[in-house]
């Protein structure tokens, strides 16, 4: 399987914490790989140093080699909003803008000078699952969406910029169940086309949707490897503390 | 016997701050009462609407003439040229300070900004008539620089420290998760201050923008020291004019008590007060919707 993006002897900081300890990781095109560990592991600070969130952050200092491909994710002369549009982003917390249905989809490719005729937001609903659902209120205001159809327009803005790799910041801890299940069965169809990274809580999410899975504990990856496998056979004493439920 | 002096001290407090509360009421509510009780005395020799639409004020003429126009339109411009420079620049500056200042800069801008607004207003007067003015009157080549531009830029630099401080604390209330969710999508930082932020703090902005239109139309002092004080019609910019409020400043001291004249600048007062509580309830209302919308 060939690697879409990969980090090695990656070290994050923020200020005098070490967040992520060498981190050697990578992620196969066209599959899911999930990220799981307790709450403080570092998943989304790693999940976050992908698509360059930490420039926002002044104090955080990044070590280490990141690439999409043979795309060096650091380099100086990339800028960082090519980057962004390359690897999507989905966060925690449904955010779409406090505009129109229609817009928050349009503004992503608007910023980006890309075609974003009704066509182009019409294919980024169907494949987010939502078309069908607003079809005929595309100027509501968006926050006045459910919480699982704001993941999902948030999915659908994420997707309309054709990136090669999405990144999910545990998406559906806000949801109820037949919400996630929907987001699930979403996230499973989108991988023929993307590349998925999620962090997750919910072991169960893990096993339903990932290919791969990646434990980390206190800002090392200590175990990896088909989720199928990793689930049955944990090798590590923690990862399979973990999955049964003793700590986390 | 311990347990019931506690108690009954528990009741005397209750009352003493009542007592503040109803107090402070009671005196706003009797500034209200004089004003409007002592403009209706000037209302039964005038007519309201000679008042607000005569294009003449002499009260001090052969034939006394209270026509407020000018004095109101005087205040409009001022006001109005205040804004024009203030608003893009104090919604300018609160951008910086919020989005792009480091932490040591923000520290410093801040303060000084704040310090701005101690700054007395005899003092910008001051400034005006030996800064400002005879900076415009040579650039403008006129005879002097007393005129309703030159209360204008000193109106503005004192609405500044208000509309700047409210503005800021607007936008940097807007949820970080806009801010990320714009980035995520590759939008730049101007991009998104332009299309997310200043949209999302759109009401704390407006309610800023009221808050210093407020504040320059009651200003008083500046006004009278730099504008000239000619109570003409103004044709622009450039013309002398007397406000409301340096009409009644000047005014008030040399006019002989309970006439016609006494009465006019309570009226004059009375309609000063109505815009500037315009002012401000809008301001209010939009810093309202501004914490609604942000409590979601």
């Amino acid at each position: 399987m060939k690697t879409k993006l990969f980090a090695e002897n990656l070290n994050i900081s923020f200020g005098a914490k070490q967040v992520l300890n060498n981190i050697n990781v990578n992620f196969a095109e066209n599959q899911i790989t999930a990220l799981i560990g307790p709450s403080g592991c570092g998943k989304s600070t790693l999940l976050r140093s992908f698509n360059r969130m930490h420039d926002l952050s002044p104090d955080a200092k990044i070590d280490g080699r990141l690439q999409l491909e043979e795309l060096d994710l650091y380099s100086k002369t990339v800028p960082v909003t090519e980057i962004r549009k390359r690897i999507g982003m989905v966060f925690q917390k449904a955010n779409p803008f406090p505009k129109s249905i229609y817009e928050n989809i349009a503004y992503g490719l608007k910023i980006n000078n890309l075609p974003h005729d009704k066509a182009v937001i019409e294919k980024a609903l169907r494949e987010a699952f939502l078309w069908e659902e607003v079809k005929n209120d595309l100027k509501m205001p968006a926050t006045r969406l459910s919480g699982g159809q704001q993941q999902r327009l948030c999915i659908a803005r994420a997707v309309a910029l054709r990136p090669e790799v999405i990144l999910m910041d545990e998406p559906c801890s806000a949801l109820d169940p037949v919400s996630t299940l929907k987001i699930e069965d979403l996230i499973t169809h989108l991988k023929e086309k993307y590349t998925i990274v999620i962090v997750t809580h919910n072991m169960q999410q893990a096993q339903r949707i990932a290919d791969k899975t990646v434990f980390m504990y206190l800002g090392e990856v200590k175990e990896e490897g088909p989720t199928a496998q990793l689930f049955r056979n944990p090798v590590n004493e923690m990862t399979a503390n973990y999955i049964n439920g003793h700590f986390g | 016997m311990k347990y019931k002096a506690r108690l009954s001290l528990d009741v005397v407090f209750k009352y003493i701050f009542k007592a503040t509360g109803f107090l402070v009421l009671a005196l706003l509510g009797g500034i209200l009462a004089m004003l409007i009780y002592n403009s209706f005395s000037f209302f039964l020799d005038v007519k309201p609407l000679d008042f607000i639409t005569g294009m003449e004020w002499n009260p001090t003429g052969k034939v006394p003439k209270y026509g407020m126009l000018p004095l109101i339109i005087s205040t409009t411009i001022v006001t109005f040229g205040a804004m024009i420079i203030a608003i893009p620049l104090g919604i300018g500056t609160a951008a910086f300070i919020a989005e792009y200042a480091s932490p040591r800069l923000k520290n410093i801008l801040k303060p000084t900004i704040e310090m701005l607004a101690a700054i007395p207003s005899v003092v910008i007067g001051f400034l005006g008539i030996v800064v400002v003015s005879p900076g415009i009157a040579s650039l403008a080549d006129l005879s002097n620089g007393l005129n309703a531009l030159n209360g204008a830029i000193l109106l503005a630099v004192m609405a500044l420290p208000t509309i700047i401080t409210v503005a800021e604390d607007a936008i940097h209330a807007v949820p970080k998760t806009y801010k990320e969710a714009s980035y995520g999508v590759g939008a730049t930082k101007w991009q998104t201050l332009l299309n997310v932020v200043i949209p999302a703090a759109a009401p704390g902005i407006i309610a800023a923008v009221m808050l210093g239109v407020g504040r320059a139309i009651g200003e008083t002092m500046t006004v009278l020291m730099a504008t000239g004080n000619a109570s003409i019609l103004p044709s622009s910019m450039f013309d002398s004019v007397k406000t409301m409020t340096a009409t009644i400043a000047i005014e008030m001291g040399e006019v002989p008590y309970q006439t016609t004249h006494y009465f006019a600048l309570y009226a004059i007062a009375t309609v000063l007060f109505i815009m500037t509580l315009g002012a401000n309830l809008l301001g209010e209302y939009f810093i309202n919707r501004f914490r609604k919308y942000h409590a979601q």
